[in-house]
């Protein structure tokens, strides 16, 4: 995947002036790369017009996967391979296998979910993060503009919206 | 920016005479369902099969007797044990008031912890500190106002009718020597008669519940007043002095739901016993409490009350439905597996009693799905706890639901083959429902809906998730 290397920053000390100025931004058809806050900001991802995670699917069907293959195993195990008799039950008592289903269900779940959420956002161990700036872990609110993105717009058209908008500082941001 | 202010913080919950007439109309035909259920039972339980092991055969039937001891000894057998006994030949123990009475029993536990439970929760609400509530804490505590109705009927309805309930109220059980001598049942005498002799009137028992229902009472009280002193003279001095009664309600209140739980419902099958009983009743109540605190603030919501409870406030009622709906399942398979993994004659009975009864059997798995699959599917996505259609649907099912947990705790104890779901109980369920919404209501609307001077009123309004 070829990634973008040119970026736009603007750099905003309040969070609501970021809300408004997200509005405005989007508002004069520029498009927004991403928004880095210190903290959750509530209500950030309505203005930016974000879809809701699709996280809760990936967790069901890796809990799907879970519950099929800890029943499998058990059935494999204890019905087919080596049929035992415990404590006057069936060979394939179900009530018994609950628990183990159950634990393999979350682990994957969960594991599952971690995985993707990794993935999906670029915390995997061979992906290298692109850090706009350091102050969004302390106390700015950094928006990203990719200018590729905004090839229609000149850049000094897209500063002069970042400004306009509320933003303390506005940016050149290149990666290699 | 809008300011909580903006709203009608005096507002008060008006009990119109129409929905007045519809709750009537439930419990009237709730009424109706009754008597009839009561005249077709008159005529049609007279052949008297009686129950299995706990029935009143023993005080009645001198000729059955020894079926406790059968149980000890036939672990393989217990099921045709159980059988056996359903044909024995009860005669004359049966008699309708005795299934009127265990359907009273089972709606009086029920809504009795249904009505602490809202107190329960409020109380919950300031010992946690949260915000996100407060405009439906008036909701909650309401439920308490139904507590010294519950208690009244409790007392009221163990002594007019404890030996048809109580296997362990009869007191040749406890006669060393005699024909009716039980030496398990001796054992646990202490626990109900203490300090007078076995057998005899069982102060220890009657005096927990009055004592129970007379500091839940109590604590009801104490929090309602100070609530509603808040909203005359405000300042934060009332929050805090709530929550120190919140804390110390909630840490008598664990105990004593717990050994409510054993008097009140455990102790119907007096042989046995199950360590986490007193979880798995609060479980019960509180999930069918949590829902009617919901369906309760849905019906004012769409009446045009508390503007500022939202749908994010719905997301969080929605998780704990569908949180404890889980929870209640949990209790109900640990208590189930290690039963049924042990397969210990005395443990076993008492699911052997069910799962083996004609009356009792598909309700097992009736209770299951209402209580755990339904609710657990529908309410799963996001958008199903934000919607008052999908909660209305779930919680309604719930509250039927968890009577149905309870008919399954009492009936088969006290009634044994004489059970059932009929007219009988359809009618009283719908008739004690109907009083006990009426008494909640009829609280409920004689002081603000909404805390005035709650101090996280503002964050109630700003709650997002």
């Amino acid at each position: 995947m070829e990634r973008d290397t040119n970026f736009i920053l603007g750099i905003y000390d309040d969070e609501d002036v970021l809300k408004d100025a997200v509005t405005k931004v989007r508002d004069s058809g520029v498009k927004i790369h991403e928004v880095y806050t210190p903290y959750p900001v509530h209500g950030l991802e309505d203005v930016l017009g974000y879809r809701r995670s699709r996280l809760p699917i990936a967790a069901f069907l890796f809990g799907m996967l879970g519950t099929c293959l800890a029943l499998t195993m058990q059935l494999l195990m204890m019905a087919v391979d080596w049929p035992m008799i415990i404590g006057g039950k069936d060979h394939a008592p179900i009530p018994d296998f609950i628990p183990v289903t159950f634990e393999l269900t979350v682990l994957l779940a969960s594991f599952g979910m971690v995985g993707v959420f990794m993935i999906s956002s670029n915390l995997k161990p061979w992906g290298q993060p692109r850090i706009f700036d350091l102050r969004s872990t302390d106390d700015k609110h950094v928006m990203a503009i990719d200018i590729a993105n905004n090839a229609s717009i000149e850049e000094a058209k897209i500063k002069e919206v970042l400004q306009s908008s509320g933003a303390s500082e506005v940016n050149n941001k290149s990666f290699e | 920016m809008a300011h909580v202010t903006n709203f009608n913080l005096d507002q008060k919950f008006d009990f119109t005479a129409a929905l007045k007439k519809s709750i009537m109309l439930m419990g009237g035909i709730g009424a109706i369902l009754l008597v009839i259920g009561i005249f077709t039972s008159m005529g049609g339980g007279e052949h008297g099969h009686e129950a299995a092991g706990h029935g009143t055969e023993h005080v009645e039937a001198p000729a059955d007797h020894g079926d406790h001891a059968a149980e000890a000894g036939h672990a393989e057998e217990s099921d045709h044990h159980a059988e056996a006994a359903h044909e024995d030949e009860g005669h004359g123990g049966y008699h309708w008031s005795k299934r009127f009475f265990a359907n009273l029993w089972i709606n009086n536990v029920y809504f009795a912890g249904i009505a602490i439970i809202g107190v329960f929760f409020f109380a919950i609400q300031y010992a946690a500190q949260a915000g996100w509530a407060t405009a439906i804490l008036r909701v909650m505590i309401s439920f308490g106002n139904w507590l010294p109705f519950a208690a009244i009927l409790m007392i009221v309805t163990y002594f007019i009718a404890g030996h048809d309930l109580f296997h362990w109220t009869h007191h040749d059980l406890f006669v060393e020597g005699g024909a009716h001598y039980d030496k398990i049942i001796d054992g646990k005498g202490g626990f109900f008669y203490w300090p007078l002799a076995k057998g005899s009137f069982p102060i220890f028992w009657v005096a927990r519940m009055v004592i129970f229902f007379g500091l839940w009472i109590f604590f009801f009280n104490k929090l309602k007043n100070l609530s509603f002193q808040e909203d005359l003279n405000g300042g934060t001095s009332y929050w805090y002095n709530i929550r120190k009664w919140s804390a110390i309600f909630l840490v008598i209140f664990a105990v004593s739901s717990s050994i409510s739980a054993w008097d009140w419902v455990m102790s119907i099958d007096t042989h046995w016993f199950s360590t986490l009983f007193g979880w798995y009743v609060f479980a019960s109540w509180f999930v069918a409490g949590l829902s009617s605190i919901t369906l309760v603030t849905i019906m004012l919501k769409e009446r045009g009350y508390l503007e500022m409870f939202n749908e994010n406030h719905l997301h969080d009622l929605g998780k704990f439905v569908f949180g404890f709906s889980i929870f209640w399942t949990y209790l109900w398979f640990s208590q189930f597996l290690l039963i049924y993994y042990a397969n210990i004659p005395e443990e076993s009975v008492y699911f052997i009693e069910r799962l083996s009864s004609d009356k009792y059997g598909a309700f097992i798995f009736v209770n299951l799905i209402m209580n755990f699959v339904l609710p657990f599917l529908v309410l799963m996505t996001r958008d199903a706890k934000r919607h008052t259609i999908f909660l209305k649907v779930v919680c309604t099912l719930i509250i039927i639901g968890h009577w149905v947990d309870f008919f399954l705790m009492v009936q088969p104890g006290t009634l044994g083959h004489n059970g059932g779901v009929g007219f009988m109980e359809i009618g009283m369920f719908m008739l004690y429902g109907s009083v006990v919404i009426m008494v909640v209501l009829t609280g409920l609307s004689k002081k603000n809906l909404i805390a005035k001077n709650h101090p996280m009123l503002e964050e109630t309004y700003h709650h997002h998730i």
